[in-house]
Parts: C-alpha cells; structure tokens; sequence
C-alpha cells in the first residue's frame, strides 16, 4: 500500500512533468494522428475529400520528382553523415590532446556551427560561385579548373555534402568530446602497462568507450540529414534541374506553396516511416558494435 | 615529440580550414563594393567600409527584424530553460507511475522528423487566427523546451547528491524551493549550455518564421535575410554585413559561456548507466 508520503510526491513529480506531456499531447501525438488522417484526404485548405491511399499511390507510381528527391537524399546523407561523423570524432580526439591553446582551437572548430542556416547558405552560395567564389579561387592556385559548383547537375550534391563538413566541429563534436572526457584515464593507464600502442588504444578503449555516444550521433545524423532544407532552399531552391531537391524541400512545397496538404502528410509519412525503418536497423545493428558499460554481452 | 607535432600541426591547418569561409564573411563586410568587385578573394580589406553596416541597416526594416527576433528567442530561450528544468526535476527526483515509459517517449520524439506535426500544427494555430503573429513560435516554448534539453538536465540533476533536497525537506523547504535553491544554482553548466542550445536554436530558426510569419515587419532577421538576397544581389557587401549582424550575438553569447558549457553535457544516461 503506498504511504500518504508516496502518493504526495508522485502527485508533485507528475505535475513537474506536465508540461512536457500536455505539449507532447497537443504539439506531436495529436499532430502525428491528424497527419495520418490528411494523408488519407484531398485537402486544400477550402475543401476536404477521403481518398483513401491515392496520395500513397500517385507518389509511388506518377511521381517523378518524388523519387528524385528521395534520391538526391538517400545520396546526401549516405556521404554527409558517415564524413560528419568521422570528421567530428576526428576534431574532437585532436581537441582532447593536452595541448596549448585549447580553448581557442576549440572556438574556432566550433565557429562555424555558430553561423545561423541562413547566414551560412548565403555566403556559400558565394564560396561555390564559380566566376569568382573562393572556393575556385583556391582551387585555381593548384591547378584545378574552375567548377559550377550550384550550376552543373553533377557538382551540386558534392557542394552540399561539402558545405555540411563545415559543421562538424559544432554539436556533434562537442557530444564526442563529452565522451571522450567521460573515459577514465585509468582505463589508459591500465593499456600502456600491459605494452598497448596508440593505435591499440584506440581500438580496445577509445572506441568501445566511445560507442553509445557514436551511435547516438549517427542515429542523430541520419535524422538530420533527411531534413536538410534550409541551404536548399536559400542557394538553389531545389535546382539545378532538380539537382537539390531535397526531400524536406519538396514537402514544403507541396505543403505552403501549393497548399496541397493531403499530399504533403503523406510525404510526411512516408519520411517517417523510412527513418523508423532505418533507426530500427541500426538499433539491431547497434548490438554488433556498440559496447555498454556493465551491460552483459 | 613526433605525435605532439603532427597534432599541432592537424589542428592548426584544420582551424585555418574551417575559418577561412568564416573571416572572408567578415572581411567581405567590411569591403568597398569597388574593392570588392577588383578582388572578392582577398582576406584583408585595403580600407574598411563601415557604411555597408549603415547601408544594410536602413535599406530595410532591419531594425525591426532585430528587435523581432531578440523578442521571440529571449522568450523561447527563458521559458525552455524554465519549464526544462521543471520537467528534468520532475523525471530525475520523483517516483509516479509510468516515470520511464514517459521519459522514454520523450526521448523517442527527439527521432521525430518535424515534418510529421507541422501540418496540423499549421492548421491549429490557423484555426486560432494566430498567423502572422508571434504565438506559433513561442507558446510551443512553454511545454519543456525540447526532450534534448529535458534530457541534459535530467542528467546533471541525477549527479547532484539527493541528501541536499533531503536536508532541505527536512528544514521545511517546499518542492519549488529546492528547484529553484539547490538545484539550478548547482546546475549552472547544464543551465548555460541549454541556454546556449535554445537561444541558438530561436535565434537561427528559419522554417517557422518562413511559415508563420508574412507581413515584412513581423520577419525575424533569418527570415528578413532573404529579402536583402533579393533587393542586393549583387551588392554582396551589404549582405555579408548583415549576416554579421545575424551572427555576433550567437558569437558572443558562446564566448561568455564558453566556460561552462562542455561541463553541462553529462551522457552517462547514453552509456546505458
């Protein structure tokens, strides 16, 4: 039987948490079921029609740019994300060095995240500008003739892919360099006595140390590399020949340009359910390489 | 000595790396159009055109876009930092039923793609008459801040010993006494790094703004950023000085939190302990 003592505090810690769960309910459970339903419906903002699994139907089978902004993404996130990962990991390690003037290498790895979306997509939109950017400026001095970074079909998924490896001294890389602190250096000590190289070290304690934190970055990045919307938006708004049009770019069309808004849940379910898919995937994977502290394997 | 070196030296060409792109929007800024249109690679201005910054401000509302958006991220940035810490409380201090299939359900949605709600939220604040207004982006602020900063400071929370809520129950300190006595004054790390998350996150937001907000004196400057790619296509220099506008307060705010902020990140709870 709980005491009065119990029943009090469990009253008090729910009230604490209920503003979380009243915007859960009225911002994303409520929303996630409405959009379900509109994505079953012809709806326009004036009219509403049941249309049952049309919208599903016509973006599968009569819709070609669909596919390719399913394309243009899977292709965007299958470079950006395993190159953000790596390359923040990598940042991160080199800033955990004892080394002098930390702090500042720290800001200036972490500046570039510190540059809002809009901000940043207009000044690489003058980085990648091939008469005159910086970017064939500097590629001109070795030798490299200049490239239509945002102009050539070819060149804008690299460009994007590109401009998003500016980021990843920000977040991410903090997330890794938390980890990294959070290893305790007797683990090391403990390696070095029995004779472990760097490199040995890395594997055997960096990196299974280190696993929880690299899986919550790639289940992360995945996600985030699905909605890239804003630079698109800016710098190309979709082209060249729908070169960039990225998923989230295409819905948003569909949703607040042509307000055709049974169509856009539905894009909006079929992102959801591709990116439940792919985090259930790595969650079975995780089991392979992910190491948890006290955990039996 | 070999790998100490070759340390040194990753991170000094990484760091020129990535703040080339970043002192070349400052440099350009700072530009004469003319000098700009003679050498747009050059780092160093000959001669500092202060007046792109006065061109920039009264070209457009850009006053008004600043005032916009310091109004909605400072209200975003204290109410998620106080309802955050309010539920954080809640899920690390008290014992009710369902505590951790909710907490997992939070920490659920911070795999949602926003694009799953943001229809039918478009359509409940359309219902209320609430576009073109300042209530789409900020009442949502309220509801606990996001699960990523509910997190972080349900973690920091766990770390602080329990016996100093106790020792205060024991001297007859209500619930929101020790929330707000022991519990933030010792979360400081965590506090400022979650400051810095959402006022960064309120401060760069962009798709909401772009969606809610339509009459030009109601942008927010990333909104209003826009309409000076617009009307100065060509005068870069104008454009580069108002992101700079855009970009110091983000840039100050981390330096004065600099301190704390790596301290306030916690991943025990990812460790699966």
């Amino acid at each position: 039987m709980a005491s009065r003592l119990a029943r009090h505090q469990a009253r008090w810690g729910f009230a604490f948490i209920l503003p979380w769960l009243l915007g859960f309910l009225i911002f994303t459970a409520g929303p996630m079921l409405a959009s379900l339903y509109l994505s079953f419906t012809k709806y326009d903002l004036h009219s509403s029609q049941w249309v049952g699994t049309e919208n599903y139907r016509r973006l599968f089978q009569e819709d070609p740019l669909f596919w390719k902004a399913l394309d243009n993404t899977v292709r965007y996130a299958v470079f950006s994300v395993p190159l953000g990962v790596i390359g923040s990991l990598a940042i991160a390690i080199l800033l955990n060095q004892n080394v002098r003037g930390q702090r500042l290498f720290r800001t200036l790895f972490y500046l570039p995240s510190l540059v809002p979306a809009v901000a940043s997509a207009l000044l690489w939109q003058w980085i990648f500008n091939a008469d005159n950017g910086i970017l064939n400026t500097a590629l001109g001095v070795i030798g490299i003739a200049p490239i239509e970074w945002l102009q050539n079909e070819q060149w804008t998924l690299p460009a994007f892919v590109l401009m998003s490896l500016w980021g990843v001294g920000g977040g991410r890389m903090v997330i890794f360099l938390a980890g990294l602190q959070g290893i305790p250096d007797s683990y090391y000590e403990a390696a070095r006595i029995d004779g472990a190289s760097p490199w040995i070290q890395f594997r055997r304690v960096t990196l299974p140390m280190l696993s929880p934190v690299m899986f919550f970055n790639v289940i992360l990045g995945v996600i985030g590399s699905f909605q890239i919307f804003t630079s698109s938006y800016i710098m190309t708004g979709g082209g060249p020949n729908n070169a960039s049009l990225f998923y989230a770019l295409y819905l948003f069309r569909n949703a607040f340009e042509y307000f055709k808004l049974g169509k856009a849940s539905a894009l909006a379910w079929v992102l959801f359910l591709i990116l439940l898919v792919l985090t259930f995937i790595q969650f079975r994977m995780s089991k392979r390489w992910v190491y948890y502290e006290g955990a039996t394997s | 000595m070999i790998g100490r070196i070759a340390v040194y030296m990753l991170l000094i060409l990484g760091a020129v790396l990535f703040s080339v792109p970043f002192f070349w929007l400052v440099s350009t800024a700072l530009k004469s159009s003319q000098e700009y249109a003679a050498d747009p690679g050059a780092l160093i201005p000959k001669s500092l055109a202060w007046d792109n910054f006065g061109k920039a401000w009264t070209a457009l509302p850009f006053p008004r876009f600043v005032a916009n958006t310091v109004f909605v991220t400072l209200i975003c940035t204290v109410a998620q930092v106080v309802t955050g810490s309010l539920v954080a409380y809640g899920f690390s201090r008290f014992e009710f039923r369902s505590r951790n299939a909710l907490f997992y359900t939070m920490l659920a949605t911070m795999m949602l793609p926003g694009q799953v709600t943001m229809i039918p939220v478009f359509l409940i604040w359309r219902q209320l008459g609430a576009i073109d207004t300042f209530f789409p982006l900020i009442i949502p602020a309220f509801f606990g801040g996001g699960a990523f900063n509910i997190f972080l400071l349900r973690q920091f929370f766990l770390g602080i010993p329990r016996e100093l809520d106790e020792a205060a129950m024991m001297s007859g300190a209500s619930y929101l006494t020790i929330w707000w006595h022991i519990l933030l004054p010792l979360s400081r790390p965590a506090i400022a790094t979650v400051a810095v998350f959402s006022f960064l996150g309120n401060w760069d937001a962009f798709e909401g703004p772009l969606i809610y907000l339509n009459s030009p004196e109601k942008y927010t400057v990333a909104v209003g950023l826009r309409m000076f790619q617009d009307s100065f296509g060509t005068n870069f220099e104008q454009v580069m000085a108002a992101s700079l506008v855009h970009i110091l307060p983000a840039v100050i705010l981390f330096f004065c939190a600099q301190r704390y902020f790596l301290k306030g990140i916690n991943l025990s709870g990812l460790g699966g302990r």
